[in-house]
C-alpha cells in the first residue's frame, strides 16, 4: 500500500513547479494535478505504479490537454494551444525525470509586485502543498477570503505578467530577501500563535522550516550557492522551534523564557541551528536574521535564564539596531540591559521609548515587569493593567491577569 | 507585453524649470531603451489641468486634476517588456523613480 497522503505532501510542490513551466497556467496546472492524485485513488488499489511522480505528472499533463482541448473546442479558440509545447501534446509516455521548478515556483509566489499576504498563501498553497481550508484556518480567516486571496493572487501573476523565472544575478538579493521575508512571516504566523490547541498553525512552524530547507537545496543545485542570510534564517527557526514543547503550560497557560523547563528544550534542533549560524557567521557579516538567531542561540546554550550572557545579548541587540533602527529592538535591549545594569538603568531605557510604543502592550508589560521587581507595586499594577487593556492574544491577557493577580488585583 | 511606466515626481522640483542634468538623463535613459519605447511624454504641470465628468448626461467641468495628491502624474512612457521584471527594470531607470514614483500598469489588450 502506498501512502497517498505523504505522497501528495511530498510531490505536489514539485509536480506543479513542473506542470506550470509546461503550461504557463497556474490554475490549469492546479486542477490537473488534483485530478491526477483524485484518478490515482481510483486506479492504483494495491498495485501502485513503479513511479508514482512519473504517473502522476503524465496523467496530470494528459488532463491538462484535456482540458485546453475541450476549451479549444468549445470557444473555438485554437490560437489558445499555440503557446504551449507541442512535445506535450504529442508524449504519451510519461517522463522518467519531471524537471524540478520548484525554484521559479517560490521566486515567482514571492514577488514583491504582490502583497505579503497573498504571497504568504500563494507559497503555501502551491509549494507546500496546503489547501485553501487549511491555509485559511492556520489564519483564522473564512475559507472563502482565503479562496478569493488567492484567486486575486493568481490574477495577478497572470494579468500583470509576472515571470515564471530565476531573477538575475542583480535582482537577486532583493528578490531573495522577499522570499525569505514570506518564509519568515509564515514561521511566526505559526510561532506566535502558541494555541496548544490550535495544531495547525504549529504546523505553520514545521512548514516554514521545510520550506527554508528546500530553498537551500534549490539554491546550492541551481546556482551553486547558498547566502549566509538562508543559512541564518533557518538557524533562527530552528533555534525558536526547539523551545516550542515548553512555551505553554498543560493547562494553557503561557510560560515566559526565564521559567521555561530548558531540559526539554529539542537539543537536536539547538545543535542543528548552531552549527549553521556558526557557519555562516564564518563567512558573511551578519544580517538581521543572524543577529536574531545569535540572541536565541545564547539563550538556548544557557542553563538558566541567570546564567545567561546578558551582556552578549545587549550587544546583539546593539547591532541588531544599527542595522534596522526600530524601537521593538530598542525594548528588546532595554530588557536585557536591566538583566546586566540593573532594573533602574532597564527602566529608564524603557520609559525613554514611550512615544513610539505607548499603544504596544509589550512596552507596558515590560515596564510593568521592572517597576514589579522593583517593589513598586501600584505603578507595576497599573502598567499591567494598561497592558492587558491593549493585549490582542488571549494567551498573553491571561499570563498578565495572572501576574495582576500576585500584585494583589484579582482580574475577574 | 505592452506597459505603460506612469511617473509620479513632486512637480514642485520643476517650477524652476527642468534641470539641465535630469534632462540630459532623460535623453540617455531614451537612448539605452530606444528599442524598447513605443511612446512617451512629460505633461504640464497639475495646475493646467481640467477634469470632466459626465452625471445625468450633464456635463461636469472642474478645474485641476482628478486628484490631490502628494505626487503629481508627470509624464509617462509607453514600452514593450516580455515580462513585468523587465517592465520593472526600465521603470527602475527613469530618473524620476529616485526621487518620486513610477507606477507600472500592464495594457488590456482587446480581443
Amino acid at each position: 500500500m502506498i501512502d497517498l497522503d505523504r505522497l501528495y505532501r511530498v510531490e505536489w510542490g514539485h509536480l506543479l513547479s513542473s506542470l506550470i513551466r509546461a503550461f504557463g497556467d497556474f490554475d490549469l496546472a492546479e486542477e490537473a494535478l488534483q485530478e491526477a492524485f483524485s484518478a490515482a485513488v481510483i486506479d492504483w488499489g494495491e498495485a501502485p505504479p513503479n513511479n508514482p511522480r512519473a504517473w502522476l505528472y503524465g496523467t496530470a499533463r494528459h488532463r491538462a490537454i484535456d482540458r485546453i482541448r475541450h476549451r479549444a473546442r468549445s470557444q473555438t479558440l485554437l490560437a489558445e494551444l499555440a503557446p504551449f509545447d507541442e512535445r506535450h501534446l504529442q508524449s504519451t509516455e510519461p517522463d522518467d525525470a519531471v524537471p524540478d521548478e520548484r525554484l521559479r515556483l517560490i521566486f515567482t509566489c514571492c514577488h514583491p509586485a504582490l502583497g505579503d499576504e497573498a504571497r504568504v498563501a500563494l507559497t503555501l498553497r502551491t509549494l507546500g502543498g496546503l489547501t485553501t481550508e487549511e491555509i485559511a484556518r492556520a489564519f483564522l480567516v473564512p475559507t472563502s477570503t482565503m479562496a478569493q486571496r488567492l484567486v486575486r493572487a493568481k490574477s495577478k501573476i497572470r494579468e500583470a505578467g509576472i515571470p515564471y523565472a530565476i531573477p538575475e544575478a542583480m535582482e537577486l538579493p532583493e528578490r531573495l530577501s522577499a522570499v525569505m521575508a514570506v518564509l519568515y512571516l509564515i514561521f511566526n504566523e505559526g510561532y506566535a500563535a502558541a494555541h496548544g490547541k490550535e495544531l495547525l498553525r504549529r504546523a505553520l512552524c514545521r512548514e516554514a522550516i521545510e520550506l527554508t530547507r528546500l530553498l537551500r537545496g534549490l539554491l546550492k543545485a541551481r546556482l551553486g550557492i547558498v547566502p549566509a542570510e538562508v543559512d541564518s534564517l533557518l538557524a533562527l527557526m530552528l533555534l525558536h522551534d526547539a523551545r516550542r514543547e515548553t512555551r505553554v503550560a498543560a493547562d494553557g497557560e503561557l510560560i515566559l523564557l526565564e521559567e521555561q523547563d530548558r531540559a526539554r528544550w529539542d537539543r537536536a534542533e539547538i545543535a542543528e541551528g548552531c552549527a549553521l549560524l556558526q557557519e555562516a557567521l564564518g563567512r558573511a557579516r551578519p544580517g538581521s536574521y543572524a543577529l536574531e538567531a545569535a540572541i536565541a542561540a545564547v539563550h538556548a546554550e544557557s542553563a538558566n535564564a541567570d546564567l545567561t550572557d546578558w551582556a552578549q545579548i545587549v550587544g546583539l541587540y546593539g547591532r541588531l539596531l544599527e542595522l534596522h533602527p526600530s524601537p521593538v529592538v530598542a525594548l528588546n535591549r532595554a530588557v536585557a540591559v536591566a538583566m546586566v545594569e540593573g532594573c533602574e538603568a532597564g527602566l529608564a531605557l524603557v520609559d525613554a521609548l514611550e512615544q513610539p510604543l505607548d499603544g504596544y502592550h509589550l512596552w507596558h508589560a515590560a515596564r510593568a515587569d521592572l517597576l514589579r521587581r522593583l517593589g513598586r507595586r501600584e505603578e507595576a499594577t497599573a502598567s499591567y493593567q494598561r497592558a492587558r487593556a491593549l493585549a490582542q492574544n488571549e494567551l498573553e491577557s491571561r499570563f498578565l491577569a495572572r501576574r495582576l493577580a500576585e500584585l494583589g488585583t484579582p482580574v475577574s | 507585453m505592452k506597459y505603460l511606466l506612469l511617473i509620479y515626481d513632486t512637480e514642485k522640483r520643476w517650477e524652476a524649470g527642468y534641470d539641465k542634468m535630469e534632462l540630459a538623463e532623460y535623453g540617455a535613459f531614451g537612448k539605452e531603451f530606444s528599442a524598447k519605447i513605443l511612446g512617451g511624454n512629460a505633461l504640464k504641470p497639475t495646475a493646467t489641468a481640467t477634469t470632466v465628468r459626465v452625471r445625468d448626461g450633464k456635463r461636469l467641468t472642474t478645474d485641476g486634476p482628478f486628484a490631490e495628491t502628494k505626487e503629481q502624474l508627470g509624464g509617462y512612457y509607453l514600452v514593450e517588456a516580455a515580462d513585468l521584471d523587465e517592465a520593472l527594470g526600465i521603470a527602475a531607470k527613469i530618473p524620476a523613480a529616485r526621487y518620486g514614483s513610477i507606477e507600472v500598469r500592464p495594457l488590456m489588450i482587446f480581443a
